[in-house]
């Protein structure tokens, strides 16, 4: 005979399962309507004029946002250039050097632990930043010493916003790999360096990936530093040589978050047209991004676990 | 420190007085020898003169209870105890005679030469079969790959997985079996031609079939390397080693040739270990 309590708890686990169920619904209808919407609103945008020439004049259909998606992809380029290795770097300082004990050498490891507890709190404090801050802390440095709106000033400012979401998960996926694995580098006579770089940061790079990804999806949709630093521009951004590359740099570019807000503040049904489709190319350039960087450092063994 | 309490709770009253022993007359020239070797883990002080020596071509296993110190000797052995953070060494070290605690011995170098196993077999979960052996190596500037090949296939041949695993370089390490998984860490302290090799429990996860492999193959190893051998299971100490040292509270009790130890035991508290009275 099956007690009857055990009856009442089969139906708690029904119960929680349900609930579960429900929330994971709740949280995937907006996701899914946002998509959707964007899909059915931005599809008939899309055509090869649209995405490969600048702006039309204001007021009559036609342009598109050829030189918002260059200045996106080169925003992205720049700042992950600049963001990526000093976040993962910084990351990786704090999980492995910022507990270091220098034997005898009390006055560097009081220096030590200071420096990694206070920048493992100020990281979490840049996490939270309202981005429009770091926009403006990358005006009044950058845009103003250089006397101009400028694509370095919108790379520099994004790269700060990536900063501590790379070295946050940085740090984690690090303190995930097990003691003993550090362990037997160290047994081998691996020299700390190597071993961190070769085997520690190697057996955590899927946790390294997904902050990376994560960052570089999050300033892909920044738009409040973007105004402050870049300011947007009806032009492409000319690069065929040296010269005209500076040149570039230190000038206003587009990007795709502030075509769609400039189309969208425009009184015109094409406008909001193109907004949406605009809207689109964003969603599709994250993901496509997201599915690439993951193809590409899944791993000869990415999906194999340990069988101990 | 709750081990050791414990520990000291069950301990008869008479044998708190119980003073280490001698180390008996040392055969021949140790390969590798502690002298008044103390280690400490903060305030908590876990080697206690702690004077052995280990012979060359021989197997010696180090027994004892729980925390009485057995993994923190050997691993002051080739200078890992000091990678844990508010650990601390006092005392000697000489392997070949030279002093491994001098200031001018680089750490990375003595832990090449005195490699190590653990308990938990933990090949390197990204790479392959042949990449983990290799790693010592390749990771410490080895390029040229004929030599790579050649050293992991000497590697595996003496750690007896190369017939297992010949087919299967390319798999990931982590994909073998626990047993398999033992023996390639093996391998891969072999590829860096250590002289001695340390194992902390190596068959301690291990089933019992895998565990008779590790032992057979320990037996083979001697022939060209100093082995120390810490264990749980007196058996096994019994059965892999020609001299054992009972290890107490963070000194040594006893050493001696492993027959004498188990059968003929000097110390009361070595008999009443090995007997299974307590520990």
């Amino acid at each position: 005979m099956i007690p009857s309590r055990s009856l009442s708890r089969r139906n708690k686990d029904k119960i929680v399962f349900g609930l579960c169920v429900a929330c994971e619904a709740l949280a995937v209808v907006p996701l899914a309507s946002i998509l959707v919407e964007v899909v059915l609103n931005g599809a008939p945008a899309l055509s090869p004029e649209f995405l490969t020439s600048g702006p039309g004049v204001i007021g009559e259909a036609g342009g598109g946002i050829g030189n918002a998606i260059q200045g996106t992809l080169i925003l992205m380029g720049l700042s992950s250039l600049i963001g990526i290795p000093t976040g993962v770097m910084a990351g990786i300082y704090l999980a492995e050097f910022g507990d270091v004990v220098f034997v005898g050498h009390s006055f560097l490891t009081h220096v030590n632990s200071f420096l990694s507890s206070s920048l493992r709190f100020l990281n979490n404090v840049l996490t939270q930043f309202p981005s429009i801050v770091v926009g403006i802390l990358a005006y009044t440095t950058i845009v103003v010493a250089l006397g101009s709106f400028s694509t370095i000033a919108g790379a520099i400012a994004l790269s700060i916003i990536m900063l501590p979401i790379v070295t946050r998960t940085t740090e984690e996926s690090i303190k995930l790999v097990p003691g003993s694995i550090r362990d037997a580098a160290a047994a081998l006579g691996i020299r700390k360096w190597r071993a961190t770089l070769s085997v520690v940061l190697s057996t955590s790079r899927s946790g390294v990936v997904t902050g990376v990804l994560l960052a570089m999806a999050r300033i892909t949709g920044e738009t409040a530093p973007l105004i402050l630093t870049v300011l947007g521009s009806s032009v492409f951004f000319q690069c065929d040589s040296l010269s005209s590359c500076t040149y570039s740099l230190g000038h206003p570019v587009d990007a795709l978050p502030l075509r769609i807000w400039r189309l969208a503040l425009l009184p015109y049904d094409y406008a909001r047209q193109q907004g949406w489709g605009a809207a689109l190319v964003l969603i599709i350039i994250v993901l496509t991004l997201n599915i690439t960087v993951r193809l590409a450092t899944r791993g000869k063994f990415g999906m194999m676990r340990s069988r101990t | 420190m709750t081990v050791e309490l414990l520990i000291e709770k069950l301990k008869p009253e008479n044998e708190k007085r119980v003073e280490p022993a001698s180390q008996g007359e040392p055969m021949g020239p140790f390969k590798i020898r502690a002298e008044k070797l103390n280690a400490w883990f903060g305030q908590n002080h876990v080697l206690k003169d702690i004077s052995i020596g280990f012979g060359e071509n021989e197997v010696t296993a180090i027994i004892g209870p729980s925390g009485c110190g057995k993994s923190t000797l050997i691993r002051c052995l080739n200078r890992m105890h000091e990678l844990v953070p508010g650990a601390r060494t006092s005392g000697s070290v000489f392997l070949d005679g030279a002093e491994i605690y001098s200031k001018h011995v680089d750490a990375v170098q003595v832990r090449r030469t005195v490699g190590m196993v653990f308990q938990k077999p933990n090949p390197f979960p990204t790479m392959s079969v042949y990449d983990n052996v290799a790693a010592g190596l390749k990771l410490n500037g080895m390029r040229n790959q004929r030599k790579l090949d050649e050293a992991v296939l000497n590697s595996l041949k003496k750690a007896a997985l190369w017939d297992e695993v010949k087919d299967d370089l390319d798999k990931s390490g982590v994909s073998l079996s626990g047993g398999q998984q033992q023996r390639l860490c093996i391998a891969r302290a072999l590829a860096v031609e250590p002289k001695v090799i340390l194992m902390d429990e190596p068959c301690s996860a291990l089933d019992p079939i895998a565990t008779a492999k590790i032992e057979e193959l320990i037996a083979s190893l001697k022939e060209q390397y100093t082995v120390v051998i810490v264990t749980h299971n007196m058996q096994q100490a019994a059965r892999v080693s020609d001299r054992t040292a009972f290890l107490y509270l963070g000194q040594v009790i006893e050493y001696g040739e492993t027959t004498h130890l188990f059968e003929n035991p000097a110390q009361e508290l070595t008999e009443r270990y090995v007997t299974g009275k307590f520990g």
